[in-house]
This record gives C-alpha cells, sequence and structure tokens, in this order.
C-alpha cells in the first residue's frame, strides 16, 4: 500500500507527460495539466496524512520535510495548471506539446526529488528539473528567450555538476572515516559522526556552491532575472515557488548532514552570510529596476537570502522559515501570475511602457498590488507573520547586527519595488495601446486569486495540522547536542 | 594496474592541455571524444570485470565517446562553422592558466587525506584538474558549442573522481546520471540551432542585451 501510494503519485505526472506528448490536440492536451495537478493535489494530502513513508529500499520516502515541499510544489502546480488553461488558448496556434510535456515531466522531477532519500536519486532528481524547465522558458521563441534559456541551462548544469562533486565527496569522506559507504540518506546521518572532515567540508561547500546556483542565492543568481525576465508568467511562477523550494530542500538535506556530523556551526555561518549578500544583492539591483518582471527575480532572490537566514539563526526562526517557504513560493505565484496578464495585455514590461493597469485590467492589478503588498511583509497576509517570526528568532538569539540588516534590506526592498509596482498599476494608461483584445478570464485571474486567499487565511488563522506541518519540519534542523 | 590506470589519467591531463591550445572547433571536439572515450575504460582498469563496471564502461563509452560527440558534429554541421575557437583571451594565457590550475590541483589533493589503497592513484589531482580545465573553457571561450565542450570536460573530471567511489553508486543512479548529461548536451545542441537561426552565429556576444 504504502509502495503503491508513492509510485501513483510519481507516475501520475510521468505519464501524464507522456500522454501529453502522444496526444494530437492542441485543444485537448492542455486539460491534461488541471486533470494531473488536481489528482496529484489529492495524492498529495492523502501522503500528507499517510505519515511517514518508505519505499524501494529506503531510496525513496516521505519524512517531514518532503511533506511540506510536496505540499508546496502541489499547491502551485495546481493553480499554475488552471491557469494554463487560459493561457495556452489564448496562444492557441504556438502549439504546445512540448509545453504541456515539459511543464509535466517538471511535476515529476520536483516530486521525484521532494521524497529522494539517496543522494544520487536526488541529484538526478535536481538535474532533471534543470533540463526539463529550458523549453519552458523558451516558449516565446525570440532572441531574448534563446539568451535566457542558454543562461540558465548552462548555469544550471554546471552548478548541478559541482553539486555532484560534493556529493561525492561527501560519500568519501565516508570512506576516508572508516565506515561503510552508502549515499542513502539515513545510512549517511547515522554513520556521519565518523566522516572524515576535510573531506566533509569540501563537500559541503561544494553542495553549498551548486544547489546555491540553483535556489539563486547571490552572486550565483545571474540566470535568475533572465530566466524569470523571459519566460511565461506560468513558468516564472513555477521556478520562483517550485524550483527554488525543491533547491532549497536539497540544501537542507546537506545541512541535515552536517547538524549529524556536529559541524553545524560551519555550515550556518556559511547559510547567513549567503543569506545576507542575498538580500543586498536584492536591495541594490530591485531599486530604479525598470522591468517588472525582472525585479520580480531579484525579489525571489532576497526571499531565498531569508530563508537562509532563518535556516541559520535556528530556535524559532526555523519554523518561521519553513512557514515562509510555502508563503513565498504561493505570493511568487500570485506575483508571476498577475504580472504574465499584465504583460500580455500591454505588450510590454518596462516601467515607462506600462501605466495605469488598474483601469484597463481591475484584477490582474489589484492582485499584483496585493501580492506585491504581501511579499514585503505587510499585515494580514501570511508572509508578514512568517518573516516577524524569522526576525524574532535573529533578536532572540542575539544576533542584533543580522537582525539590524534584516530589517534595514526589507526596507530597501519595500522602497524598491513599491516605487515600480506603484507606477505599473495607477496612472493613466499610455497612448500605445498594446493588445486591446486581450480581456481577463475566470483562469487567469481565479488561480493567483485562489493563492493570495490561502496566504490571507493563513496570515490571519493558522490551524493546527497546518502549523504541525511547518513545525515538524523544523523539528529535523534543530541541532542535537 | 595502478600503473596503467595512472598513465592514462596523465594522458587526460595532456589531452586538458591540447584542447586548451587547439584553435580549431573540430578537433575539439574530437579530443574530448577521445578523452571521454578513454575515461570509459577506468572503471575495468581500476575495479577489474564484473557486470557493474563492464556496464558503466559500456555506458560511459556510448555516451561520452559517441553519442555526445555525435550530436555536437551534427550542431556546427548545421551551422556550417568549423575553425575558430575565439578565446576572449589568447591561447598562451589559457594554457599557463591551465598549468597553474592543474598545479593547484595537485597542492590541493595533498592535504586531502586519502585511504590506503588510493595513496598511489592519481584520481582526486587528475579530476580536479580535469575540473578546472572545463571550468576555464566554460569562462574563457566566446562560443556556445566551445561552452558545451567546457562543460562535458567538467563532466569528465567528475567522472574521473567517481572511479574512487563506483561502490557507493548504485547502477541506477550512474545511468540516471548519464542519461541526464545525455538529454542536457541535446537540449543544449537545440538551443545552438536555435541561436544560430536568430542571430546567424553561434557567438555569445551576440547574446548580451540581458543586463542591468
Amino acid at each position: 500500500m504504502e509502495n503503491n501510494l508513492l509510485a501513483l503519485i510519481l507516475l501520475l505526472p510521468f505519464g501524464g507527460a507522456c500522454l501529453a506528448f502522444a496526444l494530437p490536440s492542441d485543444r485537448l492536451r492542455p486539460w491534461l495539466l488541471p486533470l494531473c495537478g488536481s489528482l496529484h493535489l489529492v495524492l498529495t494530502f492523502v501522503v500528507i496524512q499517510a505519515g511517514p513513508l518508505s519505499a524501494a529500499n529506503g531510496w525513496l520516502g516521505i519524512d517531514p520535510l518532503s511533506r511540506l515541499i510536496l505540499l508546496i510544489i502541489s499547491l502551485l502546480f495546481c493553480g499554475c495548471s488552471f491557469y494554463a488553461l487560459g493561457y495556452l488558448r489564448y496562444r492557441i496556434s504556438w502549439g504546445n506539446r512540448i509545453f504541456v510535456t515539459c511543464l509535466l515531466l517538471f511535476l515529476f522531477a520536483m516530486t521525484l526529488a521532494a521524497m529522494a532519500r539517496h543522494l544520487g536519486i536526488l541529484w538526478v532528481a535536481v538535474e532533471t528539473t534543470t533540463v526539463s524547465s529550458a523549453p519552458l522558458i523558451y516558449y516565446n521563441r525570440n532572441r531574448l528567450s534563446i539568451e535566457a534559456t542558454w543562461k540558465y541551462l548552462l548555469l544550471g548544469s554546471v552548478g548541478i555538476a559541482l553539486a555532484m562533486l560534493g556529493i561525492l565527496f561527501v560519500a568519501y569522506a565516508g570512506l576516508a572515516g572508516g565506515g561503510h559507504v552508502s549515499l542513502q540518506f539515513d545510512d549517511i546521518l547515522h554513520g556521519a559522526a565518523t566522516y572524515s572532515r576535510p573531506w566533509l567540508k569540501a563537500g559541503f561547500v561544494f553542495l553549498l556552491v551548486g544547489f546555491g546556483t540553483k535556489v539563486g542565492f547571490a552572486p550565483l543568481h545571474t540566470w535568475k532575472p533572465d530566466a524569470y525576465g523571459e519566460a511565461p508568467g506560468l513558468v516564472g511562477a513555477l521556478l520562483a515557488g517550485g524550483l527554488t523550494s525543491v533547491a532549497f530542500l536539497a540544501l537542507l538535506r546537506t545541512l541535515q548532514i552536517m547538524d549529524a556530523a556536529s559541524e553545524a556551526v560551519m555550515a550556518r555561518e556559511a547559510f547567513l552570510a549567503m543569506g545576507l549578500i542575498s538580500m543586498a544583492f536584492a536591495a541594490v539591483f530591485v531599486i530604479r529596476q525598470p522591468d517588472f518582471k525582472r525585479m520580480l527575480a531579484y525579489s525571489s532572490v532576497e526571499h531565498m537570502g531569508i530563508l537562509a537566514i532563518g535556516v541559520s539563526v535556528g530556535g524559532i526562526a526555523t519554523f518561521g522559515a519553513m512557514f515562509h517557504l510555502l508563503n513565498n513560493a504561493l505570493t511568487k505565484g500570485v506575483l508571476f501570475l498577475a504580472a504574465g496578464n499584465i504583460h500580455r495585455r500591454f505588450e510590454s514590461k518596462r516601467v515607462g511602457d506600462v501605466r495605469g493597469a488598474i483601469i484597463l485590467l481591475p484584477f490582474s492589478a489589484s492582485l499584483f498590488l496585493l501580492g506585491f503588498l504581501a511579499i514585503t511583509g505587510s499585515p494580514p497576509f501570511a508572509p508578514f507573520i512568517s518573516e516577524f517570526t524569522i526576525l524574532q528568532g535573529i533578536f532572540s538569539g542575539g544576533h542584533y547586527v543580522t537582525g539590524g540588516l534584516f530589517l534595514f534590506f526589507l526596507a530597501v526592498i519595500f522602497i524598491g519595488m513599491g516605487s515600480t509596482v506603484l507606477s505599473v498599476v495607477f496612472g493613466n494608461p499610455p497612448e500605445k495601446k498594446g493588445d486591446e483584445n486581450y480581456r481577463e478570464t475566470l483562469a487567469t485571474t481565479g488561480a493567483p486569486l485562489i493563492m493570495l486567499l490561502i496566504i490571507l487565511v493563513l496570515g490571519v488563522y493558522l490551524p493546527d495540522p497546518v502549523r504541525r506541518i511547518f513545525a515538524d519540519a523544523a523539528a529535523l534542523l534543530e541541532v542535537r547536542p | 594496474m595502478d600503473n596503467t590506470v595512472n598513465f592514462l589519467l596523465l594522458l587526460v591531463i595532456l589531452l586538458n592541455f591540447f584542447i586548451l591550445g587547439s584553435s580549431r572547433l573540430v578537433s575539439c571536439i574530437r579530443t574530448v571524444a577521445i578523452q571521454g572515450g578513454m575515461l570509459s575504460l577506468l572503471p575495468v582498469l581500476a575495479h577489474g570485470f564484473s557486470g557493474h563496471t563492464l556496464f558503466l564502461a559500456a555506458g560511459a563509452f556510448l555516451l561520452k565517446g559517441i553519442a555526445i560527440p555525435f550530436l555536437l558534429f551534427k550542431a556546427i554541421r548545421q551551422v556550417r562553422i568549423r575553425r575558430e575557437v575565439e578565446p576572449l583571451i589568447g591561447y598562451v594565457p589559457t594554457l599557463i592558466l591551465g598549468t597553474l590550475a592543474t598545479a593547484g590541483s595537485f597542492i590541493f589533493s595533498d592535504r586531502l587525506p586519502l585511504i590506503a589503497e588510493h595513496s598511489q592513484s592519481l584520481f582526486v589531482p587528475v579530476g580536479l584538474a580535469t575540473l578546472a580545465t572545463g571550468f576555464l573553457m566554460l569562462i574563457t571561450r566566446r562560443k556556445a558549442i566551445t561552452q558545451a565542450l567546457g562543460y562535458l570536460i567538467f563532466e569528465n573530471g567528475i567522472f574521473v573522481f567517481g572511479m574512487l567511489l563506483t561502490e557507493a553508486m548504485p547502477l541506477m543512479v550512474e545511468t540516471g546520471v548519464l542519461l541526464d548529461l545525455l538529454v542536457a548536451v541535446f537540449v543544449m545542441a537545440i538551443v545552438m540551432h536555435q541561436i544560430n537561426r536568430e542571430f546567424s552565429t553561434m557567438n555569445i556576444d551576440k547574446l548580451s542585451s540581458l543586463k542591468e
């Protein structure tokens, strides 16, 4: 039964991808997305209810962290899949065989990564996310999107190759420590105390740089603005909320290994440094950013930094970081989907060309504005609670300098993003009209609206079962003496 | 056995330098293919005959020695370019940097404690040196295809290092790793084709509209 459940949740998107590739009709094919997305969400809830699971010699399994990441990607993908119906109807003449197939493969790879309990499987899954999402970024088929795809593919592949080296180093640390060599995650956690330190530390550095490239920590984030800027809004949402969460999971696994080897101090200092640098970079580049989709990319860099800081500080901040993973993913979903609508109506994403969106696209523009307020940590949305929890953890841990910098960067980014968002949303629409036939539909505004409602509800009231998901995930990252 | 393996590994280093100094694209691709083919002998030479090593050797040979070079040759035939690697910095400085990186790899790997049975082998320094060569190719060359070659050399370096750990890597995972490599190069070849179609060149300096 347990094995069947895990096999089912993996086979569903994979089978969907095969079916999408085989299906000849461009009109029918997009319906596979909400079908697979909804079934995946249902299965995710079943998996979350089922408690710890394990399958395939312990290579796959569900622990509290997997549960959280699975929930995040499933919710986000489900929302995006309904949005995709509206988007692909609009782009019907472009064909969508590759697009739909790759989207489902992407979901498959993310699901596999979430439940991997073997470093080799985790690596293969994360690399598959890169390869399957590269064609998605190229969907607009113009010069800029080629450039973005090439950078993404190359940086992603090289980064992930470094992570492979890190994995091999960790395995050799086991060998040099005189232990039994295995890449199975529980075996590693069990034996980590005897691992050879020089190899383990070198391995950690490679893993941090490798998976850090996928997460998009500054200064390894250079693919991010290009990829998010040129990809369709829907793909941007999945990259910013799904891919980065999965890559962050890989980093959390690394952290678990370092904790088990009692090297937590070094690992956490590295996370803290990465986090602060990311926030600083984001703060510099978000100011006067002329392109509102690139602005969202820098916001993503910032939030990866916030997550890293939360995890590094520990204590209550870890809980905040786990909560923030979900909030960041869903809010980024709202922002990217709404930004996609605005981009299509105005046929531009430059701040000068896009003004007065609230007059032409009342729903999308309101969602964009509310999404901005949510992501910058304004109450009553859930990111406010999670960011506040992280901040509380920072100050109660006595990290006053970190806390001060954290607040300073948040304020700078709020002002920087605010000026861009306000000039997009308000003002008089420009003379150049863009695509006047574009209309908001239920699919393209309903999906981000539901995501926004989720983070609004979670911000006001956090039900106990949901809280337990975050608390259990955070408990795995506690440093054990 | 150790001597044969070390001899092969030294050849890999020589090929690294050959690639860094070569100005013809075709010979670069061919050298990377030869390097990949040679590396595929390593599992059998270092660990003896077994189902696992034979499979790994055959898989690596098919992919690194045949399939991927074939894809790359096809890509440059489609876009009709033969010569000019077009380095951003000259060949001599690249070679000097390559030498420094190789020396650095030997020094760095001296600091890492090896277990007794590996203490005579050159896997770690050669792996790291090959990695550094790939990295140099990635950052100093201008064409999309030479960057893809850099990525392949990079992967070869990791493959060399992985030889220390064949027992830790289950067959399924290795298959997955090799398959992902193939698909990545396949997608890269498609993107290269599109770059060429849009820009009529594969120089990535044309890919510079996206910046702050």
